[in-house]
């Protein structure tokens, strides 16, 4: 019984300071080519396979990312 | 029924602390003040009336914990002696940035630096003037006796929370040392946590409820235009102080051409000389500034007006009398004579120095 | 099939935060510190008893994202405030939250005297070893060698004094009851550090004495790092002289 998991970043407060990028055990996200209003390149979702463990919301120091869960 | 006893001024000013219904004393010893902190902790108020009563390790500490305090909404005092006034300017500055109402009492004693541990008045203008950094004003008022350092500790509160301003208690080493009989006030009940928030609870730390956004209690902000306008709000403050609590005495002044202008210790000296002076037929009055700030202007520059001239005396080398002379604009001669570093001059040294100017 | 539906949150930012934006540098392990200390009092359902003093330094501003009754305090003297906030109201959670210069250069005695009188308050120490607001310059916990604005070619322990271990000294202090050293720069520290701080509110509460957490944490504008690098440097440099884990517990220093 598998879990799925999903991410919603404020891209407008990510600071782009990637901290989140090498906790995600499935390597899920990746800083975005594209940058916020701010000017900073903001952390996204690039795949499927996220299991909403919470490891980037944890870590984030500006608490940008909301992670969502469900069991499949 | 009358409550006499004969006290030191600054057990006076203890057992006032209690009867005001303060919350909480944090201080530290500093000679001619101890007694204050003595008091409370052999009287014990926690037993009494539940207040707080706490040693600190610095006055740098005690003036913190007054701020912490005194965010809260409770009633909150610190006492101690010139060197350690100055160590609390910091805290002082924040305190009335912060518009937190609270008792600072300042037992003076001869300076500058360490100084000595006798009686002074040489800390008028860190007082009145501000000695910490900022345009802030303290409401300073200065009793004259032990019956006076009960009633202005519960003065000082009043105006403390009527107007969200520090208050200090100017005394010198004289008044807080010496034994005077006192009639002491009837207890005043120490507010409840309900009634603290229910008074206080629009600006003060006490927890942030639902229903309301967080309070927070700060000196700090980083935009200028919204700091200036906080000092304009400062200043309109103090005009109102200015303007609604300014408190003198006049002795023999009616039909005087000389007034001398003296306060606290000085003044208990100076009323001596009056009546020395009267003997010798000599119309001498005496005007004693109750509150330092606000000063009495007022009454100052009519003086300026109806008299022939002033003599300032202050134990000091002189600093109240540039308020006097700042009030009189010239119109007449104000000459001043001080004994400074502890010195406390005689009701004969102020008569000749009375004579030498004036007659 | 639609993931993002409300009883799908598995996380989400802490109301106890407010939703201003945090001042702080992209990936300071402050922003981390903030929302695990709120976390852990809107957990305890402690938000509306909880009074919280901010230091001065890059945290002076704690006020504005924290989302309770706070109080600024000068330079150094948050203990102070804090031990008399707590005396007046013993049924509050009273918290200090303070950079190293403010705790351990200005503050020194603040703090131990705090610690000594065991007040029920909990004091949450964010060492970077540096003083990051006023622009990097070396802090007592700024490590031998290393540079700053003020040791422009290492901290010289012979001319600048060696690194202050505030955090062991107050631990042995009796009126200090828990005394631990956390990080919040990778998940698993994160939770571990929240258990800490809940812990830390708990015993503090429960009257048993002085709380202190200390968090090791980095300064990436300060150290002149990205945040990783600076987070890697951290573990090879800031922990070996500061080694985590717990340092005192139940009134016992841990051996």
């Amino acid at each position: 019984m598998a879990v799925k998991g999903k991410i919603v970043v404020d891209t407008e407060k990510c600071k782009g300071c990637q901290v989140c990028i090498p906790v995600c055990p499935t390597e899920v996200i990746e800083m975005s080519s594209m940058v916020n209003g701010k000017g900073y390149h903001f952390m996204e979702q690039v795949r499927e396979n996220c299991t909403g463990c919470t490891n980037c919301a944890v870590v984030c120091p500006d608490g940008v990312i909301t992670v969502y869960r469900v069991k499949v | 029924m009358k409550e006499l006893r004969l006290m030191k001024g600054n057990e006076a000013m203890a057992e006032a602390a209690i009867r005001c219904g303060a919350d909480g004393y944090f201080g530290y010893p500093i000679t001619p003040q101890s007694e204050v902190l003595e008091y409370l902790m052999a009287e014990q108020p926690w037993k009494r009336t539940g207040m707080v009563v706490l040693q600190a390790e610095s006055e740098v500490a005690s003036i913190n914990m007054l701020y912490g305090g005194a965010s809260t909404g409770k009633k909150v005092l610190t006492s101690s002696s010139s060197p350690g006034i100055s160590l609390m300017q910091e805290g002082i500055s924040y305190l009335a940035g912060a518009e937190l109402p609270c008792v600072v009492i300042n037992v003076v004693r001869g300076g500058p630096g360490l100084g000595d541990i006798q009686p002074s008045q040489s800390d008028y203008f860190q007082a009145t003037k501000g000695g910490g950094h900022g345009d802030y004003h303290l409401y300073v008022i200065a009793p004259s006796s032990v019956q006076e350092s009960s009633d202005f500790v519960k003065k000082a509160f009043e105006v403390a929370f009527k107007y969200r301003i520090p208050a200090m208690v100017l005394s010198d080493g004289a008044i807080g040392q010496m034994m005077e009989k006192v009639e002491l006030f009837e207890q005043m009940p120490r507010r409840t946590d309900e009634e603290v928030i229910a008074e206080c609870g629009s600006w003060a730390t006490t927890g942030k409820t639902p229903d309301r956004e967080h309070n927070v209690i700060t000196s700090l902000d980083l935009i200028p235009e919204r700091l200036e306008e906080h000092n304009h709000k400062l200043q309109a403050k103090y005009k109102e102080i200015e303007e609604n609590e300014v408190i003198y005495e006049e002795i023999l002044c009616d039909d005087a051409d000389y007034v001398i202008v003296a306060y606290g210790t000085s003044a208990r000296i100076s009323q001596k000389t009056v009546q020395l002076a009267r003997e010798k037929g000599y119309k001498l009055g005496l005007m004693r500034p109750i509150t330092l700030w606000p000063f009495p202007k007022a009454k100052i520059a009519e003086y300026g007006e109806t008299k022939k001239g002033i003599l300032v005396v202050e134990m000091s080398e002189g600093q109240m009398v540039e308020d006097v002379r700042l009030n009189i604009n010239g119109k007449i001669p104000v000459e001043f004579y001080g004994r400074s570093g502890g010195m406390i001059p005689t009701p004969d040294e102020v008569l000749t120095a009375f004579e030498k100017h004036f007659m | 099939m639609e993931i993002i539906k409300s009883e799908n949150l598995v996380y989400k930012k802490t109301s106890a935060m407010t939703d201003k934006e945090l001042s702080y540098c992209p990936g300071c392990g402050h922003g981390t510190a903030h929302r695990i200390t709120m976390e852990v009092l809107e957990e305890m359902g402690a938000i509306q008893d909880t009074i919280g003093v901010a230091p001065v330094g890059c945290s002076v501003l704690a006020y504005e994202f924290m989302n309770i009754d706070m109080q600024e305090a000068a330079h150094g003297r948050a203990p102070a405030l804090a031990t008399a906030i707590k005396r007046l109201w013993p049924s509050k959670y009273v918290f200090t939250y303070q950079g190293d210069g403010d705790l351990a250069a200005i503050g020194t005695a603040e703090t131990i005297h705090a610690c000594n009188r065991g007040e029920n308050i909990v004091i949450i120490f964010i060492n970077n070893g540096i003083y990051g607001m006023t622009g990097g310059q070396m802090a007592p916990t700024t490590l031998p060698n290393m540079k700053s604005s003020t040791s422009p070619y290492g901290r010289d322990e012979a001319m600048m004094g060696h690194p202050l271990k505030i955090t062991e000294l107050i631990a042995n202090l009796p009126g200090v009851h828990f005394v631990t050293r956390q990080a919040v720069h990778k998940p698993g520290h994160v939770r571990k550090a929240k258990k800490a701080i809940k812990k830390a509110f708990e015993q503090s509460y429960a009257k048993k004495g002085l709380c202190f957490v200390e968090i090791v944490s980095n300064c990436n504008s300060g150290w002149k790092m990205t945040p990783n690098d600076a987070n890697q440097w951290m573990e090879d440099n800031m922990f070996p002289y500061y080694p985590l884990g717990d340092i005192k517990v139940d009134g016992q220093l841990v051996k």
